[in-house]
């Protein structure tokens, strides 16, 4: 090891910090790193078939159509946390869209006070699913997916014979439609890049001053500078194109606010700690039933604000809204990115990385003009696969807490 | 510490930190504890040993306010006190460490240790709710230096990649936040190997020397011989032995637990205390 220590100290850290990232690989732990390779991969093999497929104006409609998805996934994430399931996030979208549309178009609301009332209804169906689930231990998968075609009849329903509403130009199709010009785009990523640096460093003086460990700074600049090229990587795609969405921003404000809740608060850790060992949380103090109602509200609130983005993409509302394999993607997403289906495991930023592969694999394969029977036995595959990576990871952990 | 320790008063009773009279219950006809008496005293151990079914964990259920007893008085320094739900308990200074441990595999070790309790930041910090992760991580820390738990290095590490020793380690140092005064522990040696009894072991001799009255369950004689001040023997119910651990063989506990010498009606004649 003579030679090791010979080694500068910069050049030393860098290779810590690569010996440290493949211990976690080997350990599934650095699940987000093994998603990104992931993404690489499928980005590599649709560019080499298509070389429209990593274009500045493709790789925007790709954020655009998975605007939604992420935005359900989200919500699914927090539910999956508590290891409960919701089955409903599809049909509760494409619902609670409808409501937001019936109320715009048919009875000339204001569009804040319809998005509003879509979200409340949202959170009303939420409210149900977790009342059912915690009041009558029913288990969530049956409750959700009764629910689930209750709210499929009820969207048929309420939109009555003609099956379809149209969204006219307004407040809703704009969360989709608006691009902002480059200079705000980099404005954006700057005051991102600020926010990200200044949280990393206040985190480190707290922690020293509190006399405790601190990372390496190494490791930290490294985080910071991926993130950082990321975002600038992001913002120049987007300037290249149209500009930076609208949508984009709304989705990583969402991202960003449910991973402040469920990393940094009280509520967030209850959730862990649920999805963990209900019983240990429930002697521990902590009104598990209330954050499971809680949760479920939050989930189904989610799933509307993905409809009325879906709706907004699509400028109407339909009979197969939030059906098909909308849901199947909402869930696939987070779980392939390392969010467990066992509870207490997992990240809202999951939700994301879950909706780029996804709708990296979709639209790829919409560019080769593929066959659905194909899509459809890809994405499956997929999801089996992710499944199986993150059942091997976790029989691994177990077997070496047994040692 | 309380001068209840050694006194002895003038009526020639000790006052104890903790203690029971003549506590029963009974499941249906199966008459669980009948007439039981028990104490501990600050800055001891008492093992409560006996068979399976001689009515340790229904003692211990009662102590904690988990199971109420038909009857029985429950003196706390020597004053009556009603224990009649698991806060009562907590109020009065009695921690339970159960065997299953309660434990969040997920979470850290800090986050394990303030399950429940979280602390918050202060000023704006507190108005997002945000907690105060570096406080709990120091107050982790010294909690564990105070316990000289040294075989846990890392407090951000997950629980569920700790052995069993700081896994109980784990379990009892968060017993100790609420500052009790009674520690309960449900065998705490089960299923650990002899390195990490041993540490459990000199965790529960760190509790004593704290001024902490320790109550261990467990099945493992050479282990209450090792850690435990007074032996309290339990047998079909009643209260069938206490003998100071310094003056007593293993083969005496052994016979009164399984009542080969004493019969049932030995109970105070070979008191030792």
């Amino acid at each position: 090891m003579s030679a090791q220590q010979e080694t500068p100290a910069s050049v030393r850290g860098m290779g810590d910090i690569f010996r440290g990232l493949g211990r976690k690989l080997a350990a599934g732990e650095a699940g987000p790193l093994l998603v990104l390779l992931m993404v690489g991969a499928i980005w590599t093999f649709f560019q080499t078939q298509n070389p429209r497929f990593l274009s500045p104006g493709n790789l925007t409609n790709l954020m655009l159509q998975q605007a939604a998805v992420a935005t359900m996934s989200i919500g699914v994430v927090l539910i999956l946390l508590l290891g409960e399931i919701d089955l409903s996030v599809g049909a509760a979208s494409g619902f609670c869209a409808a409501v937001m549309t019936v109320l715009m178009v048919l009875h000339g609301v204001q569009p804040v006070l319809a998005v509003l009332a879509a979200l409340a209804t949202g959170a009303l169906i939420g409210l149900f699913n977790g009342f059912m689930v915690t009041r009558f231990k029913i288990p969530s998968f049956v409750v959700t997916l009764a629910g689930s075609l209750t709210l499929v009849g009820l969207l048929l329903y309420i939109l009555g014979d003609t099956g379809t509403l149209n969204l006219s130009n307004n407040f809703v199709t704009a969360l989709t439609s608006t691009f902002f010009p480059p200079l705000v785009g980099w404005a954006v990523a700057v005051v991102a890049i600020a926010l990200i640096l200044a949280t990393a460093l206040a985190g480190r003086s707290t922690r020293s001053k509190a006399g405790l460990k601190v990372g390496s700074l190494g490791g930290m600049a490294f985080t910071v500078i991926a993130i950082a090229a990321a975002i600038i990587a992001m913002v120049f795609v987007f300037n290249e194109d149209r500009g930076l969405p609208l949508v984009v921003c709304i989705v990583f404000a969402f991202a960003l606010v449910f991973a402040y809740v469920t990393e940094r608060t009280r509520f967030g850790r209850h959730m862990f700690a649920v999805g963990g060992n209900a019983e240990a949380a429930r002697r521990g103090g902590i009104k598990i039933e209330h954050v499971r109602l809680l949760v479920f509200m939050l989930g189904s609130t989610m799933a509307a604000a993905g409809g009325i983005l879906a709706a907004s993409r699509l400028m109407a509302v339909n009979q197969s809204s939030g059906g098909s394999d909308l849901l199947l993607m909402a869930i696939a997403g987070p779980v392939i990115a390392g969010t467990s289906l066992f509870g207490g495991r997992g990240s809202v930023w999951s939700a994301l990385l879950g909706a780029l592969v996804i709708g990296s694999i979709a639209n790829g394969m919409d560019l080769l003009s593929l066959a659905s029977s194909v899509k459809y036995i890809v994405t499956g595959g997929v999801l089996i696969a992710a499944v199986t990576i993150e059942s091997i990871t976790r029989m691994r952990r177990h077997s070496t807490l047994i040692e | 510490m309380t001068p209840a320790t050694e006194s002895i008063g003038a009526t020639g009773v000790r006052t104890y930190l903790l203690s029971l009279k003549g506590v029963s219950k009974a499941f249906g006809a199966n008459q669980a504890l009948s007439g039981v008496d028990f104490e501990v005293d600050a800055g001891e151990v008492v093992a409560l040993v006996g068979d399976n079914g001689a009515g340790k964990s229904t003692l211990v259920k009662a102590i904690a306010g988990v199971q109420l007893c038909d009857e029985g008085t429950f003196y706390f320094n020597g004053v009556p006190m009603k224990i009649s739900s698991p806060q009562d308990a907590t109020r009065l200074g009695i921690a339970t460490v159960y065997q299953d441990l309660a434990l969040c595999d997920n979470l850290d070790v800090v986050a394990n240790l303030y399950l429940g309790h979280e602390l918050f930041a202060n000023g704006i910090g507190r108005f997002g709710f945000f907690l105060d992760e570096t406080g709990m991580e120091r107050r982790s820390l010294e909690l564990m230096d105070s316990l000289a738990v040294t075989t846990i290095k890392d407090v951000r590490v997950n629980v569920g990649s700790l052995s069993g020793g700081q896994r109980q380690a784990v379990a009892i140092a968060r017993s100790l936040l609420g500052d009790p005064k009674v520690v309960l522990l449900d065998e705490p040696t089960a299923a650990l190997g002899v390195s990490q009894t041993e540490q459990v072991l000199t965790l529960i001799g760190t509790l004593r020397k704290r001024g902490l009255g320790v109550v261990v369950i467990s099945h493992n004689l050479e282990n209450v011989f090792a850690v435990a001040d007074r032996i309290i023997v339990l047998r079909l119910g009643r209260r069938a032995a206490t003998f100071d651990v310094r003056g007593v063989s293993r083969e005496d506990v052994v016979a009164a637990i399984t009542g080969a010498e004493f019969g049932l009606h030995a109970d105070t004649a070979k008191e030792s205390v």
